[in-house]
């Protein structure tokens, strides 16, 4: 990583922001130095987002073990296609994302590098449609909460409560999410060399696959439940 | 010496103006822009500030209005809707607005990198992105209540909050979403900040007590806050979307909210106490010119208290009809949370033996700090053990109880801290007649305010009612006439600080000849903090160094010292 100063003998500083610019160290390891105080940063923002969505999974857990019978039946209402289908989407974008991260960091993957994150970007907004779609079925089928829920039993509709509010709190990360990434496809774009071993990617790419592993909590509580057996 | 480069070169003093020194970070443009889009630890400090005391008095004028509507037993200055509306603004604005970003991102932010060595916080973008969202928190929750108020109290309990209120909730509670993004920004600022910037030579061992206070408040910042962002977001989405969530009457479980609210506010109390017990330790070593007792240990309970305080959360309900085995847990683990808490304020204690203690006015404050942190302490305990909970619950003595540690230890520790670093901060003395006569006043109207609270409520006076029965108005003449005492305490410094910046003589870089690494550069400090690059050479709280008798150390710094 310290070869970054010959690599990019135009402005080799360029990547050391404030208050890293000024650590006295070897420009190599100032710069190593700042990548890994970026990376610990996002991680401990993940860290955060954990208890964030960790107050959510207990607030399901504790309405589910308190309406059992009512959650396997309101489960069953959910559209399993499309969640499967979305769950295959997202994966697939986490394995792009993890391909452009790495390849940011070596000499010569600007191609692979783009290519890689703008499948993500397009793999997320895959998942937004079939999203959509999703939603305007639910919402044609009466699963919203409200006067006219279609289904009987009463905690149905504490279920639904859950799952639009989860997947749109899930949706909201996705689409910031997409926004970092078609940032960092502009910011490439304009200046060619950006994306080169620049701590973004891979701040951007962990958050990116943060929000994955969210849906793959949220996939079997609001799809496979009552479905098994 | 402790901490200071043995590079001569490396320390300044400002009456030597030949020395080419660069110009202080006030003197950095004096643009508004300037202050607005400045990235400067120290100037976001001070926006900070100015934001917090601004909140601090209208907070304080809601109390007021409280003390004076509870003179007399009848409701003869507001009606019942509008107390409602004025605890709830005043419980509000103090916890969210006031004392949970006091400490942390006024001294913290100015004092953490300086402290360190470092020339700023890790991420200073984002360290101005967190002034705009506590801005953006506050000025939300302000215009909830100039559109009408909110009446919930501070707790938002569901199913209240939800379903029955007709006031301002969704506009306050979302003030309060989204200066949760603020405080978790800060959290992973300080962290990243103390984990990369350290100076050669700063381990972590060696770190000033205050910036492991900070480290640890931070880390309750990142793991309790978000808890807090999804509760609030549940509240909204049910009033705004009228999802079913915490609704009994659609199978939703108020408790629930309880939990997930307490899951933070416990945790939020220590993020309100651990940077107090900071800023004493400097003040207290400083003063008494003594090296801290134990300071593993220190470092030990500061952690403790952060880890355990995240497992207590139930004593707030022990009322709720929660299982007597949980409530057995929960009252086992508050009073396992005292034992760091208590090993902190022996050690200060014993810190003090033997010292040569001066009584400037930070010390005096500390000092106050010290004694009503214990009395507010000891009285938790009472509450933590089931059967006097339960009698005394939902009175004043609870209400006493959590104003002595977070207006009695807390502020005083904000103020001891104000007092101790604004020589450093702005580079002028304050008056000191002044301020050591505002600090025994705050002390004293302190004590007159809350201490009869306790006994109000022993006897059974509920709180958040604004009439109340005739036998206890005795108790609350003497509380609202300690108010008045204490609001005149408040102001004190407001005034004599405010006049200090214009007429107060210069300060040395060193004026109480500390021993901590902020003390190594000029007052103020420059953009960069510092001249050259800092090493530390020795642990914190190099004061009377073993090799030196003790007695032949002065305790102010000789004009024009190179500290």
């Amino acid at each position: 990583m310290s070869t970054g100063g010959d690599v990019l003998d135009k402005t080799p500083e360029r990547h050391l922001r404030e208050p890293w610019d000024e650590l006295r160290l070897p420009e190599g390891r100032a710069f190593s130095y700042q990548r890994a105080g970026a990376t610990f940063g996002i991680w401990v923002f993940i860290a955060s987002e954990v208890l964030f969505f960790g107050a959510l999974f207990l607030l399901y857990t504790a309405m589910r073990l308190e309406h059992a019978a009512d959650f396997a039946v309101a489960a069953r209402e959910t559209n399993i296609v499309y969640g499967t289908l979305n769950t295959a989407l997202l994966l697939t974008s986490g394995l792009f994302a993890a391909t452009a991260s790495q390849a940011s960091e070596q000499e010569g993957c600007r191609r692979l590098t783009l290519g890689c994150l703008t499948a993500t970007v397009l793999l997320g907004l895959a998942f937004m449609v079939v999203k959509g779609l999703e939603y305007r079925e639910d919402i044609e089928r009466h699963l919203v909460p409200g006067a006219d829920f279609a289904l009987k039993a009463p905690a149905t509709q504490l279920f639904f409560g859950f799952y639009w509010l989860s997947t749109a709190i899930h949706a909201i990360h996705l689409s910031i999410g997409i926004g970092l990434v078609v940032r960092l496809i502009w910011k490439e774009w304009r200046a060619p060399g950006f994306l080169f071993e620049n701590p973004q990617v891979e701040v951007a790419m962990l958050y990116w696959g943060f929000v994955d592993m969210i849906w793959i909590v949220l996939y079997p509580m609001l799809y496979l439940g009552g479905r098994g057996g | 010496m402790s901490g200071a480069s043995s590079d001569a070169s490396t320390l300044a003093n400002p009456r030597e103006l030949d020395l080419g020194l660069p110009v202080s970070y006030l003197g950095d443009g004096y643009s508004v822009a300037s202050w607005l889009f400045t990235t400067d630890h120290k100037r976001i400090a001070i926006l900070y500030a100015l934001s917090i005391t601004f909140f601090f008095f209208i907070g304080g004028a809601a109390a007021t209005l409280v003390r004076l509507e509870l003179f007399t037993p009848q409701g003869d200055v507001v009606g019942a809707d509008t107390y409602n509306k004025l605890f709830s603004l005043h419980g509000i604005v103090m916890v969210w607005f006031f004392l949970i970003p006091s400490i942390p991102t006024t001294m913290g932010n100015f004092l953490l990198p300086l402290m360190i060595g470092a020339r700023d916080l890790a991420f200073p973008k984002l360290n101005l992105i967190s002034w705009y969202l506590n801005m953006a928190g506050g000025l939300l929750t302000l215009a909830a209540v100039l559109a009408g108020g909110i009446d919930t109290g501070w707790t938002f309990y569901v199913p209240y909050s939800t379903v029955f209120s007709n006031t301002f909730v969704t506009l306050a509670v979302l003030g309060v979403f989204v200066s949760g993004f603020s405080t978790i920004a800060t959290g992973v600022n300080f962290i990243a900040t103390v984990h990369f910037l350290r100076a050669p030579g700063m381990t972590w061992f060696r770190l000033p007590l205050f910036v492991w206070s900070m480290y640890t408040t931070s880390l309750i910042f990142v793991l309790a806050t978000p808890v807090l962002a999804l509760t609030l977001v549940l509240v909204i989405a049910e009033r705004t979307f009228n999802l079913p969530i915490f609704d009994p009457a659609r199978g939703g479980d108020p408790i629930l909210f309880q939990h997930l609210f307490w899951f933070y506010s416990h945790p939020a109390v220590y993020i309100m106490i651990l940077p107090a017990m900071g800023v004493i330790s400097e003040v207290i070593t400083c003063y008494a010119r003594r090296r801290i007792f134990g300071y593993s240990f220190m470092v030990y309970a500061l952690v403790a208290i952060a880890v355990i305080g995240f497992f207590t959360w139930g004593h707030h309900m022990f009322t709720s009809g929660m299982s007597p085995f949980a409530a057995l847990v929960f009252s086992f683990l508050s009073f396992i949370v005292a034992v760091p808490s208590a090993i902190k304020v022996f050690n200060w204690t014993a810190t003090l033996y033997r010292g040569q203690i001066g009584f400037e006015s930070p010390m005096l404050y500390a000092l106050g700090f010290l004694g009503l942190f214990t009395m507010g302490g000891l009285t938790g305990l009472f509450l933590a053990s089931v059967p006097i909970d339960v009698h005394v619950q939902d009175t004043y003595f609870v209400v006493a109880h959590f104003h002595y540690i977070m207006v009695g230890a807390s502020v005083s520790a904000y103020f001891a801290g104000l007092h101790f670093w604004w020589p450093k901060v702005t580079g002028r003395m304050y008056p000191e007649g002044w301020a050591r006569f505002a600090a025994l006043l705050m002390f004293f109207g302190f004590n007159l305010t809350f201490f009869p609270q306790f006994i109000a409520g022993y006897l059974g006076m509920p709180r958040r009612y604004y009439t109340y029965p005739p036998e206890f108005q005795v108790w609350n003449v003497l509380s609202s006439s300690g108010a008045a005492v204490l609001a005149a305490a408040y102001l004190m410094p407001l005034g004599y600080l405010t006049w200090s910046l214009f007429y107060g003589a210069r300060a040395l870089n060193d004026p109480w000849n500390a021993s901590g690494l902020e003390w190594r550069t000029t007052s103020p400090p420059p953009r960069q903090n510092f001249f050259g690059n800092p090493q530390v050479l020795a642990p914190p709280y190099d004061y009377h160094p073993e090799a030196t008798p003790p007695g032949d150390e002065s305790r102010i710094a000789e004009e024009g010292a190179l500290t």
